[in-house]
């Protein structure tokens, strides 16, 4: 048989579809490597392919989307044991497309976090360095992608989930619009911001599972019909296309991680395209208003976890004592630590001073990024302020961990389309850029990303 | 700064228990977040509409027709306790 792990995904279903592999063939392999995984990067793996395995290479699924009859937890104990009676509507369009789940992948619970460290079932290694984290929250689908155990990979992204451990793995990651993907059948962590989306080797294997994923689902009546078909990216040069650079002078951002980043300016520039550096002025307090807004809608969403229609019990009692101490039992502290804070935000006196703010400060950014688009094509930022941490390094500093997502935050709080893909590594370690677009343009951004993932020329191949 | 009392009255209205050990150190935490979030005061937000939804929706109607939904028994299914085709659940108290 071909080597798959040289193929890229869409290679690959290019072979299934001449006749030259056959699905399941493709499947036994893949199922191989997701079963010889080290790095914790799943939670679960399937015992054989489906009886109608089509012609798209199997796909790793991050464990907060419902899939019937399998494990589906959400990186949480509190939902040990649950396998849903029903299928996220993005999972069942891959599955019509052709793909199956290949396995559940390992995440911070409820999506919670930026280094997969909060999960209840254990941290994930970084393929790069088994001693550091893969990012989160979508840490496992990121990991397995990176070390080969998966063609590809779907994961969440609230204010960077898919982003942030793609740049951390060296592997490409996709935030689309908001609305443009189903979020039925996601257990959900913050309604007005989580969007599904995927996690690949590379540009072009991101625009066809993404192809597959869009469309109005009438289950969730927040998603959108796609304007226009999703184009496969095939553009080699950037001419004409301008790049608004931010945050390169950001206190946070790590020198050597910056440098990187000024280099692949100087290749776009090489490609065609135009830099110039751009300013959004409220992006700063995207973090704050994040740490806000999210907390505050998890705080409801999260409420359901009672011990009563799913999970585990505990606590005897009355009923106010059994929810107290179910959740208490179930919940790990970052999720505890959510809870608390968007239930505060959200309490009696607080909810303008706090939730009411925080939406005006979303605004605020999403004006920014109207403004910056119309004076260029894209804006460009780093992915992640820094390279891989050490596993351990940030857990006792809450805040320390929400600063990793500072450059992701804004395009999340605006609900537009943005990819981390690999600009190079620094120290042996991935450094991610991040490629911003207005709202749906996911496959201008992709083409632009084509380029420049053909002009840098990265080689993702990891340690481990 | 978040006082032990407010941790308490935020862990009740959350039904979530918390040791005295979680309760300190919570309030320590809150308050660090909490003092981050106050980075929005930096901002002049006067006379600017909150975003409550990013993509310009409004009125998403569906024809008012009765479709399946899940069978109780599935429905049922996962939950820890179950009794005469419902959740069982201990008794509200005296509350």
């Amino acid at each position: 048989m071909t080597d798959l792990l040289s193929l890229n995904a869409a290679a690959q279903a290019g072979l299934m579809r001449n006749g030259e592999l056959s699905p399941r063939e493709a499947f036994d392999f893949w199922r191989a490597r997701a079963e010889e995984d080290e790095l914790g990067a799943y939670l679960w793996v399937a015992e054989a392919a489906p009886e109608d395995v089509g012609d798209l290479p199997p796909v790793a699924v991050k464990d907060l989307f419902c899939v019937e009859g399998v494990p589906s937890t959400a990186g949480s104990r509190i939902l040990e044991g649950y396998r849903p009676p029903y299928t996220a509507t993005s999972v069942r369009n891959l599955q019509s497309a052709g793909a199956a789940v290949l396995g559940k992948t390992n995440q911070d619970e409820f999506a919670m976090g930026s280094s997969n460290e909060n999960s209840g079932y254990g941290p994930v290694q970084n393929p790069w360095d088994r001693s550091r984290v893969p990012g989160g929250s979508s840490g496992g689908s990121a990991a397995a992608v990176a070390a080969g155990a998966a063609p590809w990979a779907i994961g969440t992204d609230t204010g960077g989930s898919i982003r942030q451990p793609a740049a951390l793995c060296g592997i490409v990651g996709l935030k689309p619009t908001y609305g443009a993907v189903s979020r039925y059948g996601m257990i959900a962590f913050a309604s007005s911001l989580d969007q599904c989306g995927p996690l690949t080797r590379d540009v072009t294997d991101a625009a066809l599972l993404f192809r597959h994923l869009v469309g109005r689902d009438r289950c969730d009546s927040t998603s959108v019909e796609y304007p226009e078909p999703v184009r496969l990216p095939s553009a080699e040069r950037l001419d004409g296309l301008s790049f608004g650079v931010w945050g390169l002078e950001e206190e946070g951002l790590d020198r050597a991680v910056a440098d990187v980043i000024r280099g692949t300016l100087g290749t776009i520039e090489e490609l065609g395209g135009a830099v110039e550096e751009i300013e959004l002025p409220s992006a700063r307090q995207g973090i704050a208003a994040y740490y806000v807004i999210a907390p505050a809608e998890a705080s409801a969403n999260l409420a359901r976890y009672d011990g009563v229609r799913y999970g585990p019990r505990s606590g005897d009692g009355d009923l106010d004592a059994m929810y107290e101490q179910t959740r208490h039992d179930g919940f790990g502290d970052e999720v505890k630590r959510r809870i608390m804070i968007g239930t505060y935000a959200l309490s009696s006196g607080y909810y303008e001073a706090y939730y009411g703010t925080a939406q005006k400060v979303r605004t605020r950014i999403a004006e920014d990024f109207r403004a910056a688009f119309k004076a260029v094509d894209f804006v460009v930022t780093p992915t992640s302020p820094t390279v891989a941490f050490e596993l351990g390094e940030r857990t006792a500093d809450p805040l320390a961990m929400y600063l990793s997502d500072y450059f992701t935050v804004p395009m999340s709080l605006a609900g537009i389309a943005a990819v981390s893909i690999p600009a190079g590594l620094c120290d042996g370690l991935p450094v991610g850029l991040q490629i911003a677009g207005p709202a749906f343009s996911e496959s201008r951004v992709l083409d632009a990303a084509h380029a420049l993932e053909k002009a840098i020329g990265f080689e993702g191949v990891p340690r481990a | 700064m978040i006082e032990r009392d407010q941790v308490l009255h935020v862990a009740r209205l959350a039904r979530l228990r918390l040791t005295d050990d979680e309760v300190d150190r919570m309030a320590g935490e809150m308050s660090k977040i909490l003092e981050h979030v106050e980075k929005m005061s930096e901002l002049d937000l006067d006379g600017v509409e909150p975003t409550s939804h990013v993509v310009e929706l409004q009125n998403v109607l569906r024809e008012d027709a009765p479709r399946g939904s899940l069978p109780r028994a599935q429905a049922l299914d996962p939950a820890p306790d179950v009794a005469q085709g419902g959740f069982r659940v201990p008794s509200p108290g005296q509350g």
